[in-house]
């Protein structure tokens, strides 16, 4: 038990997929812009991340391993992402039309968030069990809507401030997500795994 | 068996085992219609005016679903904007000018006397409130009516009124706050206040060393 406790902690905090590996800083930067968006965004990537991470390491343990060609683990899981976000999509546009028109292009983007492959393949790489990378995938998920949902706050209120012109849009958003990685950098050496 | 066969059949099979459970699920998840449509639809006012260049309230909410501005209702206004703005989470604009001017709601009246029953206002009505037939009479079921004056245009003796619908109590509200008003507290003005204090003190100081020194060319 403790080890998942520790799974989850160190994927949300100590090595944060957007703040501490970079990785799915695409949907970080682009759905940020309103809290509500963003909420939605981390509960279709939440769902997508963890449903693929359990599925890719189901396909590579019951698939590759005994037909021995584990080097299609790339192609494959690619293949497996997409028909997840797929799926996402259509379940997405059937119960909120809402957010299926707010998260617009981002949501069949999921399917090229570097954070979903890159679950993935560590799951390889750590040589996690089912339930460890159902755990893993599950805390990158949770870090991205953690880091996602606390920028667009962020964002927010930095709409309404006086910033100077240069640093107006983009620019001030970069910085703060610097500002952010440095703050989550805090977190190493909190867990080792 | 070759190895390159085994790898390209099982992705082979992945592939159409994926594309089998996609398929189910695109069946399962149909989508009936446009809902979004329908949300816009309830917001616009159903007057079926066409101010907005479209047949009706429907077309026009199919046309703001595909990306239309939502500031060309003018029997709607201010508030129906606002409302779109928050259902689509896009900036309120204000009314287009070019579709109209919000006026305060109406409903038509038929001047009964003058009506020659040429049956053209029943029609040009949008919603089937106006009552009469050919040599008859007509009148407006003013529960019915919309106040879209569509019915005035076509009339040729013009015997139809637009009677504005006065305020009760049961209508009444407040009016809503102005736009441009700061809601939120911000700093955003405390750079100029704090130059037009500066340049008034310069003035000040200005003006005295120059009462100064006239005093000293006088004495």
């Amino acid at each position: 038990m403790t080890d998942y406790l520790l799974i989850l902690i160190s994927t949300v905090l100590v090595n944060n997929f957007v703040l501490v590996q970079f990785l799915g800083l695409c949907p970080f930067m682009g759905v940020s812009n309103k809290l509500e968006t963003a909420m939605g965004m981390s509960l279709a990537t939440t769902f997508v991340l963890t449903l693929s991470s359990i599925c890719s390491y189901l396909v590579y343990e019951y698939l590759l391993l005994p037909l021995d060609i584990s080097y299609l683990r790339t192609i494959s899981f690619i293949l497996v992402i997409a028909v997840v976000v797929q799926f996402t999509e259509m379940v997405v546009h059937k119960t909120s039309p809402l957010l299926y028109r707010m998260l617009g292009i981002f949501l069949p983007l999921i399917t090229t968030n570097c954070a979903v492959l890159g679950v993935a393949l560590l799951n390889i790489n750590k040589q996690n069990n089912f339930l460890e990378s159902a755990f893993y995938g599950f805390g990158a998920a949770l870090g991205f809507a953690l880091a996602l949902i606390l920028f667009s706050a962020m964002r927010e209120r930095i709409a309404v401030a006086d910033v100077p012109s240069p640093f107006k849009g983009a620019a001030i958003g970069m910085i703060t997500a610097g500002l952010m990685s440095l703050g989550f950098l805090g977190f190493t050496g909190l867990v080792q795994i | 068996m070759d190895p390159i066969l085994i790898a390209v059949l099982v992705l082979l099979a992945g592939a159409l085992v994926f594309g089998a459970l996609l398929g189910y699920a695109s069946i399962r998840f149909k989508v009936e219609g446009n809902p979004i449509v329908d949300q816009i639809d309830a917001l616009l006012p159903q007057t079926q005016c066409g101010q907005c260049s479209y047949p009706g309230c429907r077309p026009y909410a199919e046309a703001i679903a595909n990306g239309e501005a939502i500031n060309k209702c003018p029997p709607g206004g201010e508030n129906t904007i606002s409302a779109l703005a928050a259902l689509l989470d896009v900036e309120a604009l204000p009314l287009d000018a070019e579709h109209g001017e919000e006026q305060s709601k109406s409903v038509a009246y038929i001047r009964e006397e003058e009506c020659i029953g040429c049956t053209k206002c029943i029609q040009a009505c949008p919603v089937d409130a106006i009552l009469g037939a050919a040599k008859q009479m007509h009148t407006v079921i003013s529960a019915e009516c919309t106040g879209c004056d569509l019915c005035v245009e076509p009339c040729p003796v013009d015997c139809i009124d637009m009677i504005p619908i006065a305020t009760s109590l049961a209508t009444w509200a407040w009016s809503r706050p102005q736009p441009g008003v700061q809601l939120i507290a911000t700093d955003r003005g405390r750079h100029l206040a704090i130059q037009q204090h500066r340049e008034r003190h310069d003035q000040q100081q200005a003006d005295a060393a120059g009462t100064d020194a006239d005093r000293g060319e006088s004495a």
